[in-house]
């Protein structure tokens, strides 16, 4: 197992450096992952980043936001902590569905629905002292170990 | 990364060429081009997206508020796109229902 851990001031103009990392760690360190899936994940982490910033924004703190990447033998996991003033993912509106003409009027709120669907595993955990969201994605079997 | 992006006329619609990445960082500054280019009467744009290296939600929102001010001002807003991990993101969310995606430049101006 190796841990690759990055620690950014919590503003949007490091997203670009986290892309990177992430790319350059899980790329080199879980060869067995496709690109379809590293790059799934870097959008996952990018929106779950945002929302980190957001949240320190919301409480006047630079930061830092820690990115952690733990690639095991059958997953990559990208933790992503911040201290910022927190937020419940139950309360995120639920978007109307795809066909519906009023999911027009949703131009924010989109991050959750995609972290959701690009990870295979995501996780919320608020605490008092900010949130830590999990992501995770599996690796092939084939290439796992 | 920056953001460039370059703006030509062809019969009668923008086309707006993005070069870079869109988040949350750099898509207030494409809003604020493209607010620009439909205040100043360039309703009927076409947003080419071959060159964008990275999108997320925050670019999906971007793209959904000028559609909706593109089409207030009597435009449309179409977009040229064939990067599967692009496109994919517009599935994902559904707005390949609102906005259709393009596979060349030529398809967007004709509609086809």
């Amino acid at each position: 197992m190796a841990v690759v851990e990055l620690e950014i001031p919590a503003r949007s103009a490091y997203l670009s450096l986290v892309r990177l990392v992430v790319d350059a760690a899980v790329g080199s360190l879980a060869p067995g992952l496709s690109q379809a899936r590293l790059d799934d994940l870097k959008i996952a982490v990018t929106e779950a980043c945002s929302n980190a910033i957001e949240a320190h924004e919301g409480n006047w703190s630079e930061g830092p936001v820690i990115v952690r990447c733990t690639i095991g033998d059958d997953e990559v996991r990208v933790e992503v902590i911040d201290r910022g003033s927190g937020f419940d993912p139950d309360d995120v509106e639920a978007l109307p569905a795809v066909t519906d003409p009023r999911r027009l009027r949703h131009e924010s709120g989109l991050g959750i629905a995609l972290m959701r669907t690009l990870a295979d595993e995501v996780s919320f955990t608020p605490s008092a002292d900010g949130t830590r969201v999990s992501l995770v994605v599996r690796r092939p079997q084939s290439t796992a170990g | 990364m920056e953001l460039r992006t370059e703006v030509s006329e062809i019969e009668g619609w923008t086309v707006v060429t993005v070069h870079g990445e869109i988040d949350v960082a750099t898509s207030p500054s494409l809003r604020e081009r493209l607010i620009d280019l439909v205040n100043d009467g360039s309703a009927r744009l076409v947003l080419d997206l071959e060159a964008v290296d990275f999108l997320d939600s925050t670019g999906l929102g971007t793209i959904v508020s000028i559609l909706k001010r593109a089409r207030t001002h009597g435009g449309d807003l179409r977009l040229v796109c064939t990067e599967a991990r692009i496109r994919r993101l517009f599935e994902i969310t559904g707005l390949d229902n609102a906005v259709p995606l393009h596979a060349s430049l030529d398809d967007a101006i004709s509609g086809g």
